[in-house]
């Protein structure tokens, strides 16, 4: 396959939407109908190629496919369309993803509107310079009133939409005018220097489990052939690359990548963690001077400890999250021992999708039971004597009397919602310390935007907006900084003995009813025991919640009869066994499933 | 724990008797069958063929009695189902099934349970002169609401008459109550066990009301239709009749079987100090002595009629018979004798279980005033061990 396209016939595109707004199905009959792949090779939505990310309509990692397409002037063009992934936990691999296109479609749903998320993400292209074509997908929806979001569009975004493609991607309808507008309205990439030292983008990559890790590139000066040997210049590393090739979805190898192109190469790299999305590749022995801007290594902003249920399963939990990250080199883990829980991990994510993504894949691809702890943030603890440390955990949080003060991540939240909502919604991020920055109405949804601290959200703030707006308000935020706060460590104690992997730091304003939320939580979900069990939450020494398990007063088959030990004694070994998933307190025993209980906690 | 303090509560000889050798026969039908029972009991529409099953008895009994030869039958009992809906003649052929089957000791106890029904009292004189010497009365209740609410077919009246028949017939007598029942208070039921210890012989059987799963009680009490005393209440009616037995001279021996010291259900007595015994019988469990001093249990198959055809085929209407690991047998001593006032031999329980009774969990209980040493090597639960006994052995096991 040529791969000296004139860079005036290529174009580098991606689409931004809301989930559900039909971004996976428009990017399925784009390559349908540029013979990307015939009907039979078509699945649905052949860019998610993860079962999760075809299940929940989300992508989580960046893929990309080159199409081939004759426009109404006879030309031959290629698209290559990076599919980004959707969700703001993976914003800095979205505005990557980004800054290899020239241009970008934004698909909105017409009968549901702009959301909180298509804001984020076009705000990212918008920050990355692209062409955006609207596009407003689901017209032929009874319920699509197409010139209300075109207003929409045009008010909140400040796009001209006035020539926004109509479509209809589920029935194929405008999807040639989508073709068309790619090819007309987003521009060619820059001209580079194929002579000039290489200097490519590492968009993405990945591990396959043929061919090793697969680096996505944009290639910007230079050309990208088999044999050479490359330089990673943010880590510094050098590889002789294997293979250079495109994906039309499929991987087709090609004989060199050129300025302006997107493509693939594998040189045996052999982890994902090697490779930095947004770093710069050149060729070693001809490097250029100048590293792309933007580059920032993968940071985690939300943790949590994950402890196999079965303390058996420990090394196979290693194994599974070593694969995990062989794909995934943002999720970060480290081994973390707890009383309760016994042996686990640390984990590290970019955020809570990310987190539960994760989560998920453990227990359904490796067929893993967990036990994930609350979520926490990183909080910056600077102490007395000048040094700063940064606490992943609460339960490690050092000596108070050695901090001098905390600081904890704060966001930027954009909440979209139906103005009904609206009253819960503000009296919420209130509650949750919010700062209220913005308030607009766009139509009959009013537009807000508040500053939260992170661990406010990470909490349970989605499930009660969800809750509290019956599911219609959309939600999306960014990192902004880290502020001083007055933080306090919140215990638990069983027994008098404190729990840690239930220990969490809030904010003094919220550890009473934090702390009283879960002493009644417990109190419910620990079974009674032969003696009286205190269960109190304390910020130091002090108590501020206190609960009581009575002791069990009554627990004896009245009659044994007949001669039937045998049922008394399956009930013994069910008891016998039953107390091999319990965890021990002191004296008391408390069932995994509490804790997991308590720490699926809400309010 | 002072060992002179507790001793004297012991309702027996201080060095417990050997467990003995029972046979138990499981007559499987009733006239209607009780919203709480979840025993295996059948109502049949037309008469049951008594012959054929005393036959098919005579047979498994001689199965029986073939694995566990030399055995000394120290005790025999009838139980169901409603064993009083058995022919005099048909007990009597069963009494001489096990006679021609094992030698019978001379004083062994032969119990029958019977409905205080009018009719079912017109056998006792048959049961006596079949050989049945105590008969166990499923009295129930003592208040003829409660018994509607109960399923039973019999009122007071009937009730007290059948007593006092028995008492003259029988040498023993038990009767059952069930307590801890729908709207029942600790003074009402404290008048209860007053007017039935007045009428009780020597034991007296009382069990709190369980609701069982598969049983139409267990289903008005998840509808909410069936309101039964909490924890806290039944704990409190538990506490009320171990004090007003104990005082009037019928002391618990066992969580729910009360007795003059002295006569105790011997046959009961077997399965809590965990001897051996056949059961014969739809449903019945035996525990028989296997090659190398291994343990069997057996359970029969449930259904009479099947049952009945297994029998004829091959003289056995075993459904399992498995033998009992070592760590098994320790959870069943346990389970069973800790139920006893008496409680168990620990150097019993270490030879089955290969090690010694965990300290700490011992050491906690006893902190929690739970359990206690009866010497050297014998534990038992105390009375508030006794309230919460499931856990208890849960934690000891």
């Amino acid at each position: 396959m040529p791969a000296d396209t004139p860079l005036s016939r290529i174009r580098n595109f991606s689409i931004v939407a809301h989930i559900d707004h039909g971004k996976s199905t428009l990017a399925d009959r784009l390559i349908q109908n540029t013979g990307g792949l015939d009907t039979r090779e078509m699945k649905e939505q052949v860019l998610d190629s993860m079962d999760i990310e075809r299940e929940r309509g989300i992508t989580i990692k960046a893929q990309t496919v080159r199409l081939h397409y004759t426009a109404k002037d006879g030309e031959t063009y290629v698209l290559n369309l990076i599919d980004t992934p959707g969700h703001v936990d993976f914003a800095y691999e979205v505005s990557r993803s980004l800054s290899a296109c020239e241009g970008a479609l934004l698909v909105v749903d017409a009968a549901q509107g702009v959301e909180a998320q298509t804001l984020a993400n076009v705000y990212l292209a918008l920050d990355n310079d692209l062409e955006i074509v609207p596009v407003l997908n689901k017209i032929d929806l009874p319920a699509a009133e197409p010139d209300k979001v075109k207003e929409q569009i045009e008010e909140v975004i400040g796009l001209d939409a006035s020539e926004a493609v109509m479509i209809s991607a589920k029935s194929g309808l405008g999807i040639e005018d989508v073709l068309e507008a790619i090819v007309h309205r987003l521009p060619a990439p820059k001209e580079g220097d194929r002579t000039a030292p290489l200097k490519a983008m590492l968009v993405d990559s990945w591990y396959d489990a043929y061919l090793g890790v697969i680096v996505l590139v944009r290639i910007i000066d230079g050309e990208l052939k088999k044999g050479q040997t490359i330089r990673m210049m943010g880590t510094d590393a050098k590889y002789p690359v294997d293979r250079v090739g495109v994906f039309t979805p499929k991987m087709v190898q090609v004989d060199a990548l050129g300025p302006g192109e997107l493509g693939f190469i594998t040189a045996s790299i052999k982890e994902v963690a090697d490779t930095r999305v947004g770093d710069t590749i050149t060729e070693d022995k001809r490097q250029t001077t100048e590293m792309l801007p933007g580059f920032k290594p993968a940071q985690p902003v939300v943790f949590c400890g994950l402890f196999p249920v079965d303390a058996a399963d420990f090394d196979d939990l290693r194994a599974a999250m070593g694969k995990l990250r062989l794909n995934d080199a943002s999720f970060s883990f480290e081994m973390e021992s707890s009383a309760a829980l016994g042996f686990g991990f640390r984990c590290g994510f970019l955020g809570l999708l990310h987190l539960e993504i994760i989560q998920e894949r453990l227990s359904r691809e490796f067929d893993l039971d967990l036990i994930a702890t609350a979520p926490s943030v990183v909080y910056k603890m600077r102490m007395t004597d000048g040094s700063e440390i940064e606490l992943h955990n609460p339960a490690d949080m050092p000596d108070v009397v050695r901090i001098d003060h905390i600081q904890e991540p704060w966001i930027k939240a954009t909440i979209l919602t139906p103005d009904d909502y609206l009253g819960n919604i503000l009296t919420l991020c209130q509650e949750r310390r919010g700062i209220q920055i913005d308030l607009s109405y766009v139509g009959k949804r009013a537009l807000v935007a508040y500053e939260l601290p992170l661990n406010e959200v990470v909490f349970d703030f989605y499930d009660r907006l969800k809750s509290i707006s019956k599911g219609y308000a959309s939600f999306d935020y960014q990192m902004t900084d880290y502020r001083e706060g007055d933080l306090v460590k919140l215990s638990v104690l069983v027994n008098a003995e404190p729990v840690d992997a239930l220990s969490m730091l809030v904010h003094r304003t919220q550890a009473d009813r934090r702390g009283r939320a879960m002493c009644e939580k417990l109190k419910e979900l620990i079974p009674h025991h032969l003696f009286k069990i205190p269960i109190q939450a304390a910020i130091g020494g002090k108590v501020i919640a206190r609960e009581t398990i009575s002791a069990l007063r009554k627990d004896v088959t009245a009659k044994c009869y007949g001669g039937d030990a045998t049922r008394k004694r399956k009930l013994l070994e069910k008891q016998k066994e039953g107390k091999k998933r319990m965890r021990q307190f002191g004296k008391v025993e408390i069932p995994q499933e509490a804790f997991i209980a308590a720490l699926k906690m809400d309010g | 724990m002072s060992p002179h303090k507790t001793a004297g509560i012991l309702p027996f000889a201080k060095v417990p008797a050997a467990p003995g050798f029972g046979v138990y026969i499981h007559w499987p039908f009733c006239a209607a069958k009780c919203p709480y029972c979840d025993f295996n009991s059948h109502v049949r529409r037309s008469p049951v063929d008594q012959p054929r099953y005393v036959a098919a008895f005579e047979r498994e009994l001689k199965e029986a009695a073939r694995r566990s030869a030399g055995e000394t039958v120290t005790s025999i009992f009838f139980g169901g189902g409603t064993p009083s809906l058995m022919a005099p003649e048909t007990v009597g052929a069963l009494m001489d099934a096990v006679a021609a089957n094992w030698t019978i000791a001379p004083e062994a106890e032969v119990t029958l349970e019977a409905n205080p029904s009018s009719v079912e009292a017109s056998r006792f004189r048959g049961y006596r002169a079949a050989g049945v010497n105590r008969v166990s009365l499923g009295v129930q209740a003592l208040n003829d609401p409660d018994l509607r609410r109960l399923g039973r077919l019999h009122d007071v009246k009937t009730a007290l008459e059948a007593i006092r028949l028995a008492r003259e017939i029988f040498p023993r007598l038990s009767f059952d109550l069930i307590y801890a029942r729908p709207n029942q208070t600790v003074e009402t039921w404290e008048a209860e066990l007053n007017q039935a210890i007045d009428l009780a012989a020597d034991h007296l059987s009382l069990y709190q009301l369980t609701i069982e799963m598969g049983t139409p009680f267990f289903d008005l009490h998840k509808a909410g239709k069936l309101i039964v005393p909490d924890g806290e209440l039944s704990a409190e009616l538990y506490e009320t009749t171990q004090q007003i037995t104990a005082a009037r001279g019928l002391p618990a021996y066992e969580i729910s079987n009360h007795a003059v010291p002295g006569a105790e259900s011997r046959h009961n007595l077997s399965y809590w100090r965990y001897g051996y015994y056949a059961g014969v019988g739809p449903g019945a469990h035996g525990r028989l002595k296997g090659e190398n001093g291994q343990r069997h249990a057996i359970a029969n198959e449930p259904l009479p009629e099947t049952w009945l055809k297994m029998v004829e085929s091959w003289d056995s209407g075993a459904l399992t018979d498995e033998a009992l690991s070592l760590e098994e047998q320790a959870d069943e001593l346990l389970l069973m004798g800790l139920r006893l006032t008496e409680g168990i031999d620990l150097a019993r329980w270490r030879k089955l279980a290969g090690r010694d009774i965990d300290r700490a969990s011992e050491n906690d209980l006893a902190s929690h005033g739970m359990i206690e040493r009866l010497g050297p090597d014998r534990i038992r639960a105390t009375p508030a061990g006794m309230m919460v006994l499931d856990a208890v052995v849960a934690d000891l096991a």
